[in-house]
């Protein structure tokens, strides 16, 4: 998958949890959360939607990467790609 | 014979419009079972049956707007026939509309519920319609202005008659939040949990010990709960708020909680939601999150007599054995209704809960 059909992924799972977002209205390089307004069931129900559409398991820890739209789709592209997470790295303890 | 009335849906929301129903005549209803769609300012609601029986006839029409506490359909008890009950329909009159008036109504868009009769025995008459119609400028059917009607009302009553205290106090999560990642690391991501679960269990065990805090003000004396029904309060992302209930959250494991709260938020976003839950909240709690502010102190929601809020989860300078440590916690509030409890044993609530996350294990 390239990255613009990654994004269009990532901007469809987003909108299945806040309508409201305008794809022009999105800045790629600006926090997500400052954008958006995303709660905390909001944000686990977006990586819950990752999961099912990319089969990508997104440990908590993280969470912290992923930042702007572009940190999501740079992060997504590395773990589709083989990367492990922070997680598995750290030996299974966040 | 059963009368099957409109059930209360909560101190903001006094009247529903019936969207659709859910049983026919002859059929058989349990307790629990969704008898009618009803919409409301704030959500359509599936109304739950709270007795069995047969449905003998339905009393409103798909489109009628009628106040809680209406007859909307008879039921007959189990063991009940209809022959054996007397004329059912000489125990609720129907109102008399003139056909004049009723057709002057849908002409001008007016709801004949609000409409006062003044004919004989309260006939509603076309001057009636007419009358209605003079007063009603711009009929709003925009659910932003009505949710915010209900929330001036709800809010309003609450104010003017609710002695409100207001208690604080800041609670360390190192503990649980660390107890929660590592849970968290092991599970699925379907299954984790949100740290909301933890607050939203604390505070219901700690009504155990404080029972005062969690029941209603009625009639002019305090009744306490049998269970710790949390109204859960949700933002809308439309606007507004809505605080429908997370049923018996003491009694439950935090995996149900997590999946039962996920539903109860979706539900309620979804603008879809239970008699049940809107009508049994007997404490309400608000959870800031991440996003929020560091403290909140709510407005208690009427009949309840307390409300616990979270303000964002941060890390704060602490002192902890004499060194200053970063310490991830949350301030949490009590706003107490003083007519029910006393601020001496609100502190002490607040103790508990605060006591409660530290031993995240055992909630």
């Amino acid at each position: 998958m390239d990255r613009t059909a990654l994004r269009t992924v990532v901007l469809a799972t987003l909108r299945t949890i806040a309508p409201e977002v305008e794809e022009g209205e999105l800045r790629d390089d600006r926090p997500l959360r400052e954008q958006i307004d995303l709660d905390s069931m909001d944000w686990l129900n977006f990586i819950i939607g990752l999961h099912e559409s990319l089969q990508v398991d997104i440990p908590e820890a993280d969470y912290r990467e992923l930042i702007s739209l572009n940190a999501v789709l740079d992060y997504l592209e590395a773990r589709l790609s083989g990367a492990v997470s922070a997680q598995a790295l750290s030996g299974g303890k966040p | 014979m059963i009368e099957f009335k409109l059930p209360s849906l909560g101190a903001d929301m006094d009247e529903g419009k019936l969207l659709e129903w859910k049983i026919q005549p002859g059929a058989t209803v349990k307790r629990g079972d969704i008898v009618a769609i009803v919409d409301t300012a704030k959500a359509a609601v599936d109304i739950e049956s709270w007795v069995e029986g047969t449905v003998h006839q339905l009393l409103i029409e798909v489109g009628d707007k009628v106040p809680v506490g209406t007859p909307i359909a008879l039921l007959l008890a189990p063991g009940e026939t209809a022959e054996s009950v007397a004329q059912p329909a000489a125990a609720v009159p129907r109102r008399r509309i003139s056909p004049a008036a009723r057709q002057r109504a849908a002409a001008l868009g007016v709801d004949l519920a609000s409409v006062t009769g003044t004919g004989p025995d309260g006939a509603v008459t076309l001057q009636d319609v007419e009358t209605r119609a003079a007063q009603t400028t711009a009929p709003s059917v925009d659910r932003g202005a009505e949710m915010r009607r209900a929330i001036a009302a709800a809010m309003s009553r609450s104010k003017r008659e609710i002695p409100h205290y207001y208690l604080s106090e800041a609670i360390p999560l190192r503990l649980a939040l660390s107890w929660l990642e590592r849970c968290n690391a092991e599970l699925p991501v379907t299954e984790r949990l949100l740290p909301a679960v933890l607050l939203l269990k604390a505070v219901a065990i700690a009504t155990r010990r404080y029972p005062e805090m969690n029941g209603h003000w009625l009639d002019g004396a305090f009744r306490v709960a049998p269970a710790a029904h949390l109204g859960v309060a949700i933002s809308l992302r439309q606007g507004g708020l809505i605080a429908p209930a997370l049923h018996d959250v003491a009694a439950k494991p935090l995996d149900v909680l997590m999946h039962e709260l996920a539903d109860l938020v979706r539900r309620a976003r979804a603008g879809s939601l239970r008699s049940s839950e809107l009508a049994d909240p007997t404490l309400t709690v608000t959870n800031l999150g991440e996003q929020g502010c560091e403290s909140v102190f709510g407005v208690i929601y009427p009949p309840q007599v307390a409300l616990v809020g979270f303000g964002r989860v941060m890390e704060r300078p602490w002192l902890e054995q004499g060194k200053l440590v970063a310490m991830p916690s949350v301030i949490a509030s009590l706003s107490g209704d003083h007519r029910a409890s006393d601020g001496h044993r609100g502190a002490l609530f607040l103790a508990e809960i605060r006591t409660l996350l530290q031993q995240p294990d055992t909630l």
